[in-house]
């Protein structure tokens, strides 16, 4: 087997110096009852070649979305990948490192997260931001537990425009501890009112900007009313490229601020892995979880990184921990790093303005159509549509046109008839002109 | 000769290098992007008039930033990592060629499940290969990580109690020599947590254990192969005494790679157990990330698992992405948004496809030969903390530094001077200055033998008390020498800041309080 | 002094009156390390004898203070907070946590005096 560099010979020799007989005597805690009834099913070894036919074969079932015009959104973003972004993450030295646990052979990594820290508290608007979560669903989850511990309070209240994966995760993963989580219907038509329902049991809000329908809001007046009551509020951001046009929500004064960073760090790879993004007002540092990068200097005063503020992590406070979350998603917070420093200021306007650029021209076509009307009033690269006719199958006949037509609502509002009919549409700057059009042409024939 | 002082700060190849905040060219940008239609916003009050602070650098630049940082890191590609519990085996580039296959890579979690059956199809080969490699009749794949997974074991076994009208199950056993994600994963699920002492040889004390055991124990987490590398031996007993206790046996699956392929770990009696994509499949740490935990759950525990569930539908799949709905009837909920962690699971299926079983057990068997091996050849000098034999990792105590000023700290940063990456040390905290050796498959005899050597000479020279003042010293020779973590956490700086008298030029709060003997150096080169 | 008492979490307090100052031991700062965050109670809060009272974080570790007797806090030592070293420094002395009014001070005699806590610790260290 090619990964592995023992020969039969070297593995006598080093059985000699062990002073065992075999390799199978190395295993002899492992009880004889188990060892005779294990049996695997499963194939031999398969030359690099082999593997990659069966598995460039399966690849092939999918319509990927460099096949035809693609416009879906929802949480999960197309966008163009610099190929230099791509080259750097496989730099063995990045990719194959373990976290920077020694920091004296790890200054790369550590460099690189304390800028991405910083990356990501300036376009946040905030004063800190970790070193990254699994991703923004879970950010999210993180940011209602973080909340209830700053507050000392048991209950938070979910706006129904939050991303319906954000949604339950945050009430999967509290139910468990006990705290309340109120998730208000979804709300495509942005009428929903929080702060009439701030209580003074809340210890957050949770609002998401641009909303999952898409609506942009000025959630300012909401921040000032959670803050009057005590709570928090936490803002996610699921398409982190708006805030290259769009009021940071540091700006409007959110509390906490979660992200989905995959939109800039590279492939959609079906949903995973992204990267969460965690920002927040310095005085909540120690209540904030997950790992954090810090500056400091060596031996000879030079400047340098480490790890620090560790002893918030579960490997000393164990069942005190602020969190249990042991790794972040270390390369692709390195990803998004990397892009953000290619874009530059410039770029990364230029980026969002595109993005906004391509999602109105593409408005402004859709809502000519019959029967078709836009949601919401202002928006970023995605809004709903409400459709004249269901929008599942509709989706359906544009794939067979090898169109990639948007995300139908009904796949997470199942029971919500009401919004059978209602489509999440998104356009990037991956869009032409020409994807727009053929996307028009096609809904005319299948509406 | 001595290492000369240089102008520029940099010694050779290794290269100084600033903040990406201080290399600013206002303007500047490497992405350029085609032009669009104009438009008339429709942002509505939500624009942006304030810059954001991005600094801007040509590609050139960037990619020379980045080439020089990833020349500060040692990495599995560069040498030898015998980081113990954390299993830094090569990463083969197939699986990195693989991933980005656009049928892979440039799909959306949202297409119509009739446009990615490819996708589905590779979770379900996944879910076969770990189905099968542990006998456990579901897997939850969507947990992130290890302590993700940790967790969506713990939920089930919780969900299944309260299902079953014993909700009044509130504490978890965890052996004290556990890794600290065991107890906080615990507190997270809401249980109280009680730890069950280690016997002198290492392992749990099943005495011990079982008098914890009474009805308001939910479930017993233990570690097999453990923390100090050894088997747990009674592992069948203390699931059986569990299961009779009317609680549920997790079994941290941390160190599977030791196992896989050799025994099925329903056969120890486990309930769930989750398994590090990242360690035993070889996909790569990435410098802290992304993993995968997918956890294997018994029969009893699987109507629980959460969301979203790849199932065989006719000749295709489907997907339940709702709990409560179809086949999810009965699960928790979700814990992870989209179909959990695609791309690692693609690198894990190409090396378990290139592998085959056959490889996976000759994989075990290699990393537990090397294992053994250091620990047989470094007991010249060092004192092992437990009898072997021992699984993939060898644990050495401090005694042999007994009466030296050399610490279990100064040994690990003088081997970053021999070109090795440190074990883990302090870890795990049952044993006195612990140095945590896991060598895996990867490593060859000869990188083995070379490891030996220099562990052994640093062993000597511990105790010939003649070098108290190099180890204290050491690191000499890496890209920086011990960092003051003191400073760090005293006085946080976690961000770059602009220099307020700076007026907005490049030159950071950051940069001001640092490069203390190269400052003068520098300016005098500029 | 007569006056000091010990808990077999190391902390000690010092009695004046009704009042009394709490601190952690030299020998807790010494186990700890570097000292780099303290958190001191605010006054007003009413704690019980072993309950929480104080964190104290260095580099490697993180610990609570527990108060060793019940009673009222009156003061937290505000300048602790900005200057943790002073932990290190002077344990016994600047470096106090917090200053409690005694709810009962019959607990007082649950703790261990000076000579005993010497032997005490004399023990952990084997």
């Amino acid at each position: 087997m090619r990964y592995l560099p023992l020969n039969d010979t070297q593995r006598k020799e080093m059985l000699g110096a062990i002073g065992a007989a075999s390799v199978d005597e190395l295993f002899r805690d492992l009880p004889k009852a188990a060892l005779a009834t294990a049996r695997f099913d499963l194939p031999k070894t398969a030359s690099e070649i082999e593997v990659e036919r069966t598995l460039s074969a399966m690849a092939g079932k999918n319509l990927n979305c460099g096949q035809g015009p693609s416009f879906l959104g929802a949480g999960n973003y197309r966008h163009h990948t610099p190929a230099s972004m791509d080259y750097i993450i496989q730099r063995g030295e990045f990719l194959t490192a373990y976290t920077p646990y020694q920091p004296e052979i790890s200054q790369g990594t550590l460099q690189a997260i304390f800028e991405f820290q910083t990356q990501v508290s300036l376009i946040t608007g905030m004063e800190i931001a970790n070193a990254s979560m699994y991703d923004g669903a879970t950010a999210c989850a993180e940011a209602v537990a973080m909340a209830a511990r700053v507050t000392k309070r048991n209950a938070a209240l979910v706006s129904g425009n939050v991303h319906p994966h954000y949604r339950d995760v945050t009430e999967t993963t509290m139910k468990f501890l006990d705290v309340k989580v109120d998730c208000l219907a979804p709300d495509p038509y942005g009428m929903e009112d929080l702060i009439g329902r701030i209580t003074p049991e809340l210890a957050c809000v949770v609002v998401q900007t641009p909303g999952f329908f898409g609506h942009l809001k000025n959630y300012a007046a909401l921040a000032e009313a959670c803050h009057k009551a005590g709570a928090l509020l936490v803002v996610a951001v699921t398409e982190p490229v708006s805030l290259g046009l769009v009021t940071p929500p540091g700006h409007i004064g959110a509390d906490i601020v979660v992200g989905e960073g995959q939109s800039l760090a590279g492939p959609m790879s079906f949903g995973g892995p992204g990267v969460g993004l965690f920002a927040t007002r310095e005085k909540y540092l120690r209540q904030m979880p997950g790992r954090l990068c810090g500056e400091t200097t060596d031996e000879d005063g030079r400047r340098g990184w480490v790890l620090t503020l560790s002893t918030r992590e579960q490997h000393i406070r164990r069942e005190k921990a602020t969190s249990n979350i042991c790794t972040n998603s270390g390369l692709i917070a390195l990803a998004f790093s990397i892009h953000m420093t290619l874009l530059g200021e410039k770029g990364f306007t230029s980026l969002a303005q595109s993005n906004h650029a391509m999602a109105v021209t593409l408005a402004e076509k859709i809502e000519k159509l019959p029967g078709v009307k836009l949601l919401p009033s202002a928006f970023f690269n995605e809004f709903a549509v409400m459709l004249p006719k269901p929008a599942a199958p509709v989706v359906e006949e544009l794939a067979k046109r090898k169109i990639l037509g948007g995300v139908p609502a009904s796949r997470f509002y199942p029971t919500y008839p009401e919004l059978a009919n209602l489509l999440l549409l998104t356009a990037t700057e991956t869009n032409t002109t020409g994807d727009i059009d053929a996307l028009v042409a096609a809904l005319k024939e299948v509406l | 000769m001595s290492i000369p002082t240089t102008a520029s700060g940099n010694r050779g190849l290794q290269l100084e290098q600033k903040l990406i905040f201080e290399q600013d060219t206002a303007g500047m940008t490497a992405v350029d992007l085609p032009t669009v239609p104009k438009v008339t916003s429709r942002l509505g009050d939500m624009e942006n008039k304030q810059a954001v602070g991005l600094p801007g650098l040509s590609e050139p630049d960037v990619v020379r930033h980045y080439t020089r940082l990833s020349q500060k890191n040692y990495s599995i590609d560069s040498g030898f990592y015998p980081l113990g519990s954390c299993t830094m085996k090569h990463n083969p580039r197939l699986n990195e060629k693989m991933a980005r296959l656009p049928g892979f890579a440039d799909i959306h979690p949202f297409q119509p499940l009739s446009t990615v059956q490819g996708a589905l199809e590779l979770i379900d080969t996944c879910a076969h290969w770990l189905k099968t490699l542990t006998g456990m009749s579901a897997v939850a794949m969507s947990p992130a990580a290890g302590a993700h997974g940790e967790l969506c074991g713990l939920m089930c076994i919780k969900s299944a109690h309260e299902a079953n009208g014993q909700g009044h199950r509130k504490i978890v056993l965890v052996p004290e020599s556990a890794h600290g994600t065991n107890p906080a994963t615990a507190a997270l699920c809401g249980y109280a947590v009680e730890a069950i002492p280690a016997n002198a040889e290492g392992r749990v004390d099943v005495a011990a254990l079982k008098q914890h055991l009474r009805p308001e124990i939910a479930a017993v987490m233990i570690t097999n192969p453990n923390t100090c590398g050894l088997f747990e031996r009674d592992c069948i007993a203390i699931a059986e005494a569990v299961h009779a206790a009317g609680a549920y046996f997790y079994m941290d699956g941390a160190n599977y790679n030791a196992i896989v392929a050799r025994l099925r770990i329903a056969d120890l009696g486990v309930d769930a157990m989750h398994i590090n994509l990242h360690k035993t499949f070889s996909t790569p740490h990435g410098g802290g990330g992304p993993g995968a935990g997918p956890t294997v759950l018994s029969e009893k525990l699987a109507p629980f698992a959460p969301v979203p569930m790849v199932i065989k539908a006719g000749k295709g799949f489907d997907a339940e992405e709702i709990a409560g709905h179809g086949a999810a009837k009965q699960s928790y909920g979700r814990m992870k948004g989209y179909h959990g962690q695609f791309g690692v699971f693609v690198r894990a299926v190409s090396y378990m496809m290139a592998m085959g079983v056959d490889g996976l057990r000759q994989a075990s068997g290699d990393a537990v030969l090397n294992a053994n091996y250091l620990l047989a050849r470094l007991s010249e000098e060092m004192t092992p903390a437990f009898e072997g034999p021992c699984m993939h990792e060898a644990v050495f105590d401090d005694r042999f530094l007994r009466g030296t000023n050399v610490t279990t700290l100064d040994i690990a940063k003088a081997l970053i001077d021999e070109g090795v990456h440190p074990p883990t040390m302090y870890f795990p905290l049952v044993v006195h200055g612990a140095l945590l050796m896991e060598p895996t498959e990867t490593e060859s005899k000869a990188t083995l033998d070379q490891f030996i050597v220099s562990m052994l000479h640093l062993a000597r020279k511990a105790k010939s008390g003649t070098a108290d003042a190099e180890f204290k010293a050491a690191p000499l020779l890496a890209p920086r020498r011990r960092l003051d973590e003191t400073k760090a956490a005293r006085k946080p700086i976690l961000r770059w800041l602009p220099d307020p008298a700076d007026n907005g030029q490049s030159n950071g709060q950051s940069s001001g309080q640092s490069n203390g003997q190269n400052k003068g150096a520098q300016q005098a080169a500029e | 002094m007569s006056d000091m008492r010990f808990t077999k979490d190391h902390e000690w307090i010092k009695i004046e009156g009704k009042i009394g100052t709490v601190g952690i031991t030299q020998f807790a700062q010494g186990q700890l390390g570097d000292i780099v965050f303290v958190e001191v109670p605010a006054a007003g809060k009413q704690v019980k004898a072993g309950g929480e009272a104080a964190v104290v974080e260095s580099v490697k570790a993180a610990s609570e203070v527990y108060s060793p007797v019940s009673g009222t806090v009156k003061e937290g030592n505000a300048g602790l907070p900005d200057a943790p070293e002073t932990v290190n420094s002077d344990p016994e002395g600047a470096g106090w946590f917090f200053k409690i009014e005694l709810a009962d001070p019959k607990e007082l005699d649950q703790l261990m005096d000076k000579a005993a806590y010497e032997k005490f610790v004399a023990e952990q260290n084997h």
